[in-house]
């Protein structure tokens, strides 16, 4: 197969490519938005729960 | 109510151990049907190559529409009957479908150019559509304004319920109205429309979706339940083996 044809979509590339990449930024940004909460809320849990003993 | 699946600290561990499973479905399904969309799905006869775009457009816009149905009907178990895992649920399904109804807009906007000359009109489809990413959005407003987050997530789901109605709207659309968008090829009466070899890769990517949304809601709510028990001793031991 040819690539630079394949890219060039039949000249619909810049269409077809945008709605793609389009579509894996949305998909990598609310895959990475739970990981990062994640992250945070181990942190400040962790945070909660030290405070917590020493005042006992 | 609070029956065993329903308690957070099972669901934590059953959403923990269901998570791989379904991140690794979505990755299978998502690359088959990636190679099916793009490789061997062949240039449609009208449109030439540039209906791939519906390959992302379409699932797209069912999840949109999918997610919205899921959460008002999760809103509305969490106000009758008070369970507060349909409540987690219903609000963490929220900017995972304004994202889908984003990305339907944007990639319908992506095809139209081409194919109508333009980016965007007022069709009865793309405005029910719009107003369906409005709804998200107000939706996520409502709950955000709220400090409470039972008042918050009783008031979200009121108006979750009350959207319920752009849903046939949106579906009915290109039937009530006859404007720019065309009708539907798959869900139609009778046989689909569409050759089975553009039918795969289509049903391919609507499922692979499907599973993504599963996999980011899971990940939501474990956080989001994490956050909410923090006071109860089963977080304690989760976060902090040794006490």
């Amino acid at each position: 197969m040819n690539w630079s044809e394949f890219f060039s979509m039949g000249g619909y590339g810049f269409y077809v490519w945008t709605a793609y990449a389009f579509a894996a930024l949305i998909l990598i940004f609310n895959l990475y938005l739970p990981l990062r909460r994640r992250k945070s809320v181990h942190r400040l849990l962790r945070e909660f729960f030290r405070i917590k003993g020493q005042t006992r | 109510m609070q029956h065993k699946y329903a308690s957070p600290k099972f669901f934590y561990t059953l959403a923990g151990q269901l998570t791989p499973w379904a991140a690794t479905i979505t990755a299978l399904l998502l690359v088959t049907g990636l190679y099916l969309a793009l490789f061997i799905a062949p240039a449609d006869y009208q449109q030439g190559e540039s209906y791939r775009i519906m390959f992302i457009h379409v699932p797209a816009a069912w999840m949109s529409m999918f997610i919205y149905m899921m959460m008002a009907g999760a809103g509305a178990v969490a106000l009758v009957w008070n369970v507060k895992l349909a409540e987690i649920f219903a609000s963490n399904c929220a900017p995972i479908g304004a994202s889908f109804t984003l990305l339907t807009l944007a990639t319908g906007s992506l095809w139209g150019k081409p194919m109508w000359g333009t980016w965007w009109a007022w069709d009865a489809r793309l405005t029910s559509e719009l107003i369906l990413f409005f709804l998200y959005i107000g939706y996520m407003a409502l709950q955000a304004s709220i400090d409470d987050p039972r008042r918050a997530a009783r008031a979200a789901a009121i108006l979750a319920l009350v959207g319920v109605v752009n849903i046939p709207v949106i579906h009915f659309s290109v039937e009530w109205w006859n404007t720019l968008h065309q009708p539907a090829s798959v869900s139609k009466i009778g046989a689909p429309s569409i050759h089975p070899s553009m039918l795969a890769p289509l049903l391919l990517m609507s499922l692979a979706f499907t599973f993504y949304f599963f996999t980011v809601a899971l990940m939501r709510m474990r956080n989001e339940i994490l956050e909410r028990e923090r006071h109860t001793t089963w977080v304690a031991r989760v976060l902090d083996p040794e006490s």
